[in-house]
């Protein structure tokens, strides 16, 4: 399922948050979205989710429910077991009576992420972490064809986080799905998107592969960090902050 | 695994709420054997099944009780069923027809028919039930209003339905200000909350909005579970949050409003009633909505009971004894069981 926005501006009331995104993503694509704090990443993935009202164009090949959109908030502390939250990403189609399709995906979901013990507990008896894996199998076991994710990994372990962004690889390729991801881990975004899109106040600062963006002067403009950038085993760059640039982060 | 864990959940959920039934038909059958009379279980089922050739009995249970014990059990059906869909539409723990003012509008509207009496072009006893719904719909309009806007949030629903507690009892306050002493004490006598106006013809009225509703809510039971992750999850999973939300306050609306513009301001009920069944069968509303029905019809059925045995030959007003009752079962709730309730 193919995603094309061209001139999409976007925000909260007065507050304009989005300034103009033009960006393709095609299906078997994995796209990262990099960028410092506030500068428009959630608001992106919420308005191609279809959760936020905009300008400008933006258009999916395919039907708004065949997207799978996992939202940065996993603190919800309700008492469903894990195995229901997951359900729920069946929502479209579970009736009073489960069909037995739903309780499989649903299975299949969590089997894929490994939490299938998970299943019995509550909710709020989960670590973050743990959550998160719960609402990625959710979105996973909605069979989407296009994946949004909102910093899907950011509670995750370094092992989790290993497995997680494998498994999203591998699935973007094996289904042929369209992911885009909000990452903070620059490194990790390099060694599994194909391509990055560094977001900087609201406009794409550059897109293109992980070499072409990760560049000392572009994370110089969006982060306000000089950093070094060395080569990585895999050919992929590595980046290793090493200052804030003075007044930056005191500017959030 | 963890589809057979939750399928064997699911059946405990079941046998849970089929217990509860069992007990309100137990307090059922104890609420028409209670009153000035002790009647032997034996002889309320012999009127039941109409084997009992008793005048006397037939007249006690089937013209006295029975719409009492009848209406016991609806009204806290439709109360608990009402508490339950605003607490998770609202994402509250305190939402209830009383806490968000829709009992005060409700008592508000009685006492303006009240007052009005013979002023008003129809009887009193239609007047005040009608002014009461009618009230209790307003109120829930007001806040369902404020839920339109764009960008309204669960915390800002739940401020508007205190703003309208506030109004509307301050209105109540200004009427019984005004009021003469024998329509005060008609309005005050009203707020108590009681099941000595109960009729079988009232009762049935409660029934079809009820049995109306209640297949209405299940058919959200999913959303609604949905809905308990927050907006924009839900939102993400594909439910309308907006349309929702709407269609569930015009439910609650209905059920509430027939609720109290029968029996007056009841307290307690539809708050604690979902708690319990929460805790008991958890938040999948496929379960919680009719668990919430059930321990509402079951609490407000004991209640019923409670009010006949405590000072043998006196039926105290219903509202004293739930709210008596609901208090330190409430402050039990939340100290002892509030991670167990998933709102902590």
């Amino acid at each position: 399922m193919r995603l094309e926005s061209n001139g999409l501006t976007a925000g909260y009331g007065r507050q304009q948050v989005l300034r103009g995104i033009s960006l393709t993503v095609a299906p078997g694509e994995v796209l990262a979205i990099l960028g410092a704090n506030g500068s428009g990443k959630s608001t992106l993935l919420r308005a191609a989710a279809g959760q936020l009202p905009y300008q400008g164009t933006l258009r999916w090949s395919g039907p708004a429910s065949a997207i799978g959109y996992l939202p940065q908030d996993n603190a919800a502390r309700v008492a469903l077991t894990a195995f229901e939250v997951v359900l729920l990403g069946r929502l479209r189609s579970l009736t009073l009576r489960v069909a037995a399709s739903d309780i499989e995906a649903a299975e299949g979901a969590m089997a894929e992420l490994g939490i299938t013990s998970l299943g019995p507990r509550h909710l709020g008896e989960l670590s973050g972490g743990q959550r998160q894996l719960v609402f990625l199998a959710q979105v996973l076991a909605s069979s989407p064809r296009a994946l949004l994710l909102d910093e899907p990994t950011s509670a995750l372990d370094i092992a989790h986080q290993l497995q997680v962004l494998s498994l999203l690889s591998a699935a973007t390729a094996r289904r042929g799905l369209t992911t885009i991801a909000v990452l903070h881990d620059l490194n990790a975004a390099a060694r599994f998107a194909g391509r990055l899109a560094l977001l900087h106040e609201g406009r794409v600062l550059a897109i293109g592969a992980p070499d072409q963006v990760l560049t000392p002067g572009l994370l110089r403009t969006a982060y306000g960090v000089e950093a070094a950038i060395l080569p990585g085993p895999d050919g992929q760059p590595i980046v290793l902050p090493l200052r804030a640039t003075a007044g930056h982060v005191g500017g959030l | 695994m963890s589809a057979a864990h939750w399928r064997g959940g699911n059946r405990r959920r079941t046998v849970v709420t089929a217990a509860a039934l069992l007990a309100l038909l137990a307090s059922f059958a104890a609420d028409l054997a209670t009153g000035p009379a002790l009647l032997p279980l034996a002889d309320v089922l012999a009127v039941l099944g109409g084997v009992s050739e008793d005048r006397m009995l037939n007249a006690i249970v089937l013209q006295l009780r029975l719409p009492i014990a009848v209406m016991a059990a609806l009204v806290g059906a439709a109360l608990g069923l009402s508490g339950a869909v605003m607490q998770t539409i609202l994402n509250n723990p305190l939402a209830s027809s009383y806490t968000l003012g829709i009992s005060a509008a409700a008592g508000f509207g009685a006492a303006l028919a009240i007052l009005a009496g013979a002023a008003l072009p129809v009887p009193e006893k239609y007047a005040i039930p009608v002014a009461a719904f009618v009230f209790a719909g307003l109120a829930c309009a007001m806040v369902a209003g404020v839920g339109r806007m764009r960008g309204a949030t669960p915390e800002l629903l739940v401020l508007t339905g205190i703003a309208c507690l506030f109004l509307f009892q301050s209105l109540l306050s200004l009427l019984q200000f005004l009021a003469s002493p024998e329509a005060l004490q008609q309005i005050v006598f009203w707020l108590f909350g009681s099941l000595m106006r109960a009729s079988l013809g009232k009762a049935a009225l409660v029934a079809a909005v009820l049995a109306a509703m209640l297949p209405l809510l299940m058919r959200d039971a999913w959303r609604l579970t949905a809905l308990r992750l927050g907006d924009e999850r839900a939102a993400a999973l594909g439910v309308r949050v907006g349309s929702l939300r709407l269609r569930c306050f015009a439910a609650v609306s209905l059920l509430t409003g027939v609720a109290v513009a029968f029996v007056g301001t009841i307290g307690f009920v539809g708050l604690v009633a979902p708690h319990i069944a929460r805790m008991l069968v958890g938040e999948d509303q496929r379960h919680l909505l009719p668990a919430s029905a059930v321990f509402g019809a079951l609490l407000l059925s004991v209640a019923s009971v409670a009010s006949k045995v405590i000072l043998p030959g006196t039926v105290f007003p219903i509202g004293i004894i739930t709210a008596l009752v609901g208090v330190p079962f409430f402050a039990w709730l939340v100290l002892a069981a509030g991670p167990r309730t998933g709102w902590r």
